[in-house]
């Protein structure tokens, strides 16, 4: 057996890969050019600084299964610039999304939105004649549930920041050694 | 006037130390080159170059100028080849430096050292669409091992340091450092720095002992063992460890298309070609190995057809400097990452001498069914005969360059070689156009050595504008043009799968001979068998260049052939076999 199994009998579903980036120019356009030429699927992608200043962080959730995320990170490897890759999908690991809400609201419907921003533990940071702004925080799958039960009142505006990922303990994807 | 030798120069130039001293742009990338050892550097002048070309004549750095910016990168590309460091390119900005885009693209499908360097327009115009403005570090993104754009002539010293660096070591690739036109004439003080600081770049050189292990107990336990030895033998330098694990554990070896001139193809354990046009021996023997070994080589469609009908028996050790490669179109059963001479080694001093009679028989079988270096005599001339002609000629000891198509195939399977890294070819990307630039690089690289280009008409017509830099410079290539007035492996696709629709693949002829002699360079045409031997002769006699047109027969096709999506088992071999 010489061969990998066809794509029909992979398991496929997403795994969360985290980068750290050398933070220069065009770095993010090496990454994300890579993934458009080989074709691979990105769910989300979040890119910000770390607490050092010279190194950023990247989270993307690809779909495909594990011989494909295992390309992804080799592939990753190769840019020059990306410095540590983990595909913490199967670690202990804490993963965070973030969204803003403006929810349309009329005379009654206030209070019952209010009210599921609590179960929610959302928070409402703006206030408007005819509209609330619901920021949330949690799992995807938690922000996707709030998402889904406001939409009846009408989402006028939706922003999602996509996954970040960190793994619990003493583990982590941290400092890049420097040899 | 007086003239200075670049040698003169270049003893001058060393006594003095620049270290320290204010230079501008221009002259901190020469040094920078000088220090890099380039002695010389293929390219064409532009307006964002000017200040850059304006310098270089002060340096013991040789410039060829070539006719179109193409060829100065397949002529870095070659040169790099054979020198086993970096070619180094210059191009303007704008068409300048997209000319140079299929070059470093081979150059990156083939893992072959190369510093590109293009001027840009200035930093206060850069982004504006300014004339002869072009985004090429984010056109050559993908076709780069890396690039850079240097806005600040203070970063210009570290960066061309770190190209060379990135070129030349692990896979080696291209790297494109794209200068914009005032960093060339502002000042800083130039150091030149001993060491590069790239936290991300550690290539592995060394494999993973327990690995290395683990693959001789593979090659212990197996009956029909097998290497495929590619690229990485000759990048690495691995002829010797290569040819000392064939030799004692008794294992044939293949050669992929770029591995050609990596083992002694007169050796009884070489396979010879494998893959779409490779012997009937090679592929068949891969389709019933047990263990297949592949070195320096990266599983490629055009080596192994269709993957789920590959090597269906075998266990696969792979081993590659690359670790993307491994496992990425083949499952592997012992990964070994690392540089192949290395890994190589150490394999050796762990594996246990064998004999494998009977699977050596297996495949002198199948060599006598399908031999290897049979063509079949036919009406008009064969493309075979001319390459086995040169080959007698030369001793099987030439640098030989090729175009893409049907040339190259019979050139890579009638032209044995037994000599380390004297195969230059396209084979990744696949580049008509490559055969000539190539002979230029390779000539410059060993000025002593015997070069053949051999082209097809399809390809030598792409980039034929560069006889002109092979007469100024007086090389001594030997250009065999495969003259069948088709675009030869096109025409035999239409004929074998698209029901003889010769769709665009007419050429017709020009007088190719009268081409070469209205840039001063002797030609003859050969029709016939007697008149290919006499004009290989007569290219051997004749010092400097020289073309013949060989009017090969018009409609041949390259035999056997593993059909477009087949597995290597459905190889179709010659009718006439």
């Amino acid at each position: 057996m010489a061969i990998a199994a066809p794509p029909a009998l992979r398991a496929i579903h997403t795994h969360t890969v985290v980068a750290l980036l050398e933070d220069r120019p065009g770095v993010l356009n090496r990454v994300v050019s890579l993934f458009r030429r080989r074709g691979f699927n990105i769910e989300t992608l979040t890119v910000g600084h770390t607490d050092l200043p010279d190194i950023s962080r990247l989270t993307v959730v690809v779909e495909g299964d594990d011989r494909i995320v295992e390309q992804v990170v080799k592939q990753l490897y190769k840019v020059i610039e990306v410095l540590k890759v983990s595909d913490v999908t199967a670690d202990r690991v804490v993963t965070r999304e973030l969204a803003l809400i403006k929810v349309a609201t009329g005379g009654t419907t206030r209070s019952e939105i209010m009210q599921i921003c609590d179960i929610f533990r959302a928070k409402i940071v703006d206030v408007a004649s005819d509209s609330l702004m619901i920021e949330v925080t949690g799992t995807q799958d938690k922000v996707e549930s709030l998402v889904q039960l406001v939409r009846r009142f009408g989402i006028k505006e939706l922003v999602r920041t996509g996954r970040v990922a960190m793994v619990r303990g003493s583990q982590g994807v941290t400092r890049v050694d420097d040899e | 006037m007086v003239t200075v030798s670049k040698a003169e120069q270049r003893a001058s130039h060393a006594e003095r130390n620049v270290e320290g001293q204010r230079l501008g742009g221009a002259q901190i990338l020469c040094e920078a080159l000088l220090r890099e050892g380039v002695e010389i550097v293929f390219g064409h002048p532009g307006g964002a170059v000017l200040p850059l070309y304006h310098v270089l004549t002060d340096y013991p750095i040789r410039h060829v100028l070539v006719r179109h910016e193409q060829v100065a990168a397949m002529a870095a590309d070659a040169y790099g080849r054979i020198k086993g460091r970096p070619g180094v390119c210059f191009a303007t900005s704008g068409p300048g430096a997209t000319n140079l885009v299929t070059g470093i693209a081979s150059a990156m499908m083939d893992s072959v050292p190369v510093v590109a360097i293009t001027g840009n327009v200035p930093t206060f115009l850069l982004g504006g669409d300014a004339f002869q403005e072009t985004d090429i570090t984010g056109i050559t993104l993908p076709i780069t091992k890396h690039n850079f754009l240097v806005k600040d002539v203070n970063e210009l010293a570290e960066t061309v340091k770190a190209a060379f660096h990135i070129a030349g070591t692990g896979r080696p690739g291209p790297v494109l450092v794209d200068i914009a036109k005032d960093v060339f004439t502002t000042e800083a003080v130039f150091q030149y720095p001993h060491t590069v600081n790239l936290r991300g770049y550690r290539p592995t050189y060394h494999g993973n002992m327990r690995q290395i292990k683990a693959a001789a107990e593979l090659i212990a336990h197996a009956h029909r063992p097998l290497i495929l030895a590619g690229h990485g033998v000759v990048i690495s330098g691995a002829y010797d460890e290569l040819l000392e694990l064939a030799e004692k554990c008794d294992i044939p070896v293949g050669q992929t298309l770029l591995g050609l001139s990596c083992f002694p193809q007169s050796h009884r354990l070489s396979l010879d070609l494998v893959g779409m046009h490779g012997t009937s021996r090679a592929n068949r023997a891969i389709q019933e190995c047990d263990l297949l070994i592949g070195i320096g080589m990266r599983m490629d469609d055009r080596v192994t057809g269709k993957v789920s009908g590959f090597a269906p028996h075998a266990k696969v050790i792979h081993i590659d400097i690359d670790p993307a490669e491994i496992g990425k179109n083949v499952r592997t059963h012992v990964p070994i990452v690392g540089d192949a001479r290395q890994v190589l080694r150490a394999l050796n001093s762990v594996v246990k001498p064998a004999k494998h009679p009977q699977w050596l028989a297996r495949i002198a079988e199948f060599e006598e069914r399908h031999p290897g270096r049979q063509w079949h005599p036919a009406d008009g001339l064969q493309v075979p005969f001319v390459v086995d002609a040169i080959y007698r000629a030369t001793d099987g000891d030439a640098i030989v360059t090729t175009d893409v198509g049907q040339h190259q195939m019979w050139a890579a399977r009638f032209y044995p070689f037994d000599r380390r890294n004297r195969w230059l070819t396209s084979g990744g990307l696949g580049s008509m156009g490559y055969g000539l630039p190539s002979a230029i690089g390779a000539q410059f690289a060993a000025p002593g050595d015997v070069v053949w280009a051999v082209v097809g008409d399809g390809g030598f017509q792409m980039n034929i504008q560069d006889l002109a830099t092979v007469r100024e410079h007086s090389l001594p290539i030997k250009i065999a043009l495969m003259n069948n007035g088709y675009l030869g492996m096109v025409r035999q696709w239409q004929q074998l799968f698209f029901q003889h629709n010769y769709s665009s693949s007419y050429l017709g002829s020009p007088n190719y001979v009268k081409i070469a002699e209205g840039y001063d360079i002797p030609g003859r045409a050969a029709k016939t068998d007697d008149e290919a031997v006499a004009a290989v002769r007569w290219a051997m006699d004749t010092p400097g260049p020289v073309l013949i047109d060989f009017r090969v027969a018009e409609e041949e096709n390259v035999y056997p052939m593993i059909p477009p999506g087949g597995a290597l088992s459905d190889i179709i071999e010659d009718p006439r076999d």
